[in-house]
């Protein structure tokens, strides 16, 4: 089963450039690493919710909210509790993937737009919680500071930290993806009804692709704290949670690897375009327009219908 | 906390008519996202940009007319045309070509307005605070179940029904607004008897934006108008067109004062947590009428 999933033709780019990523930090300067580690996370973060809005056809608009419960959850148990750093670094995704079930039971029973809005309230509750709540949360100032481990608390190390989390997330994701579930996932995105009428449980399809999702996202908020070392009630508001969605949409939300390009380009841009000028969102505003104008597959799609023969046939010449 | 103290019958009149009058700036802006959302079936994200927009263009025409009364008047009347003004340039020049793609295009699009009108207003008004003053005739307060009640609030009362009773004229008693909802029900149907559907579009969106402008302009002598107002009257006015029911007009008051009455007696109630309260009210409502609470038109 392994071989079937695992081909040169499917994963062979992805794993040339987690080599390359692999080897070099020596090579470029910190400000760098550090850029690429936020990358990680992002794309992290952007993966999970594409397995529920490329793959699962469901409008998780307030997918933030579980990143930031993730990130929340591990840095209330470093600063609040003795406990050691790995119990925090298992509890953040457990409760995220428990608050994802408790707020996905609410909203599977509503659909699209509506299911969409029901979790935005849901997920400004505990924004608001996190924000108002100062003697717990620090409310908005949020807490800083947070020391990890030594081995991850350098820039390589929570560099190299998140990239081999990245890599195991994603060749999980890509085997659920690939599984009889994940292919109920994609059927029930394609044609609900049907599904029903062949006898398809769909809520309950959806709800467990909700708390996996969650779960992701809050292995993700767990980066976020190993990296920047800190967590703020931004992580939770809805602003985040259209950026991440946009990133889906971006990269390409019916491909799998998409919104890992979509995640990266976001950041470098916001990076890159906001040091030369503090208007990079018009910047990035224009590029969507430009992007729904001319790739509205997103560049990954894009890539894919335009290179995808050419580069399967490259990948095969060279396996023989 | 004790509440038996605090609170007393006209706290509770007083903050009732608060939390009316809010509603009401909350009825003019969700209307408009709910008339765009009937028709063109979009949320637009970008509205809450468009009430930013709104605010400052009132605060650069009163200022314009040296700040009086006279400006304060001007700058209600003119700022919502400026708004529509800008919508309708986005509408012709970029949004009309993406009507037959993916309805999460579309909210991507909308997105894009809301990053690059955000910045404009940036480079346009900076970052600073701004403020305006309420004419004369409507400063200071008038003593209401005892209790002072800023007259602004009054007018407000006034405006708000007025906006509503002008938009169930407009859209049950005039020819375009049948047409645009008549779109809003069967756009192929509405093209297929020769009315040029992207004008009724272009039409219904800029009306929307129109009355997101409108509120802008109302709210402006009441808050101090900043970079960031419109990311939480965004969020506030989709809750309210979703429990209302996607696209329903009354829909949108009923929701209004839904959310403006939780919030504002959620600050008497418990002060630190008022933000909470409304988003209480959503989940309840959206948990018992999954459809929202009026029928939707979609």
């Amino acid at each position: 089963m392994f071989r079937d999933i695992f081909n040169l033709k499917s994963v062979g780019p992805l794993a040339v450039v987690f080599i390359i990523l692999l080897f070099l930090p020596p090579i470029i300067p910190r400000f760098y690493i550090y850029i690429l580690a936020v990358i990680f996370v992002t794309a992290l973060v952007a993966m999970s919710l594409n397995m529920v809005v490329g793959h699962g056809g469901l409008f998780q608009f307030h997918h933030g909210a579980f990143y930031g419960v993730g990130a929340y959850t591990v840095a209330l148990m470093l600063t609040k509790t003795s406990l050691p750093t790995w119990v925090g670094f298992v509890a953040g995704p457990i409760i995220a993937a428990l608050v994802g079930l408790l707020i996905g039971a609410f909203c599977v029973r509503l659909t699209k737009l509506y299911f969409g809005m029901l979790q935005i309230s849901l997920g400004s509750l505990i924004w608001a919680i996190a924000f108002r709540w100062y003697s717990l949360t620090g409310g908005d100032d949020g807490i800083h500071g947070i020391t990890m481990p030594s081995i991850i608390s350098s820039s390589k190390g929570a560099y190299y930290f998140t990239l081999i989390v990245l890599a195991i997330c994603l060749i999980v994701m890509y085997m659920i993806f690939k599984s009889p579930f994940g292919a109920t996932l994609q059927a029930i995105r394609d044609n609900p009804e049907r599904c029903e009428a062949i006898g398809i449980n769909v809520r309950r399809h959806q709800l467990i692709a909700i708390v996996i999702a969650t779960f992701f996202a809050g292995i993700a908020g767990v980066l976020f704290v190993v990296v920047e070392g800190s967590v703020f009630p931004d992580l939770l508001f809805w602003v985040l949670s259209l950026e991440i969605f946009i990133m889906c949409l971006l990269g390409g939300w019916f491909t799998f690897a998409g919104p890992i390009l979509g995640a990266a380009i976001m950041i470098s841009l916001r990076t890159f375009v906001g040091i030369h000028t503090e208007y990079w969102t018009l910047i990035l505003g224009i590029i969507l327009i430009l992007l729904i104008f001319f790739l509205p597959e997103g560049v990954w799609g894009y890539i894919l219908e335009k290179f995808g023969r050419q580069a399967r046939e490259v990948v095969e010449g060279g396996s023989d | 906390m004790e509440f038996g103290q605090t609170i007393t019958i006209s706290a509770l009149g007083s903050q009732f008519l608060v939390g009316l009058s809010r509603a009401m700036i909350l009825f003019i802006v969700s209307s408009g996202m709910s008339f765009v959302l009937g028709v063109l079936r979009v949320p637009n994200v970008a509205h809450g940009s468009l009430y930013m927009i709104g605010a400052f263009s009132a605060f650069s025409i009163s200022t314009l007319f040296g700040g009086g009364s006279t400006g304060f008047w001007l700058a209600l009347i003119l700022a919502p045309f400026v708004v529509a003004l800008v919508s309708l340039i986005a509408e012709r020049t970029l949004f009309c070509h993406l009507y037959e793609r993916e309805h999460l295009m579309l909210l991507l699009f909308t997105f894009a307005l809301m990053l690059i009108l955000g910045d404009l207003v940036k480079m346009v008004w900076g970052a600073d605070y701004r403020s305006i003053m309420a004419p004369e005739l409507l400063r200071g307060s008038v003593s209401v179940f005892d209790s002072p009640f800023p007259r602004y609030n009054l007018f407000l009362l006034i405006v708000g029904p007025l906006v509503g009773i002008g938009l169930w004229f407009f859209s049950n008693k005039t020819k375009i607004g049948k047409i645009a909802r008549a779109a809003a029900v069967d756009r192929e149907m509405v093209g297929a008897i020769g009315i040029n559907v992207s004008w009724v579009f272009a039409f219904a969106f800029v009306l929307g934006c129109f009355l997101a402008g409108l509120g802008g302009a109302l709210v402006s002598p009441m808050v101090s108008i900043t970079i960031g107002m419109d990311h939480d009257i965004i969020i506030e006015a989709f809750l309210i067109v979703t429990i209302g029911g996607l696209g329903n007009m009354w829909g949108a008051l009923v929701g209004s004062l839904i959310f403006g009455l939780t919030q504002s007696f959620g600050v008497l109630f418990w002060p630190q947590f008022a933000i909470v309260f409304p988003y209480i009210a959503v989940v309840i409502v959206l948990t018992w009428r999954p459809k929202g609470l009026l029928k939707s038109v979609w």
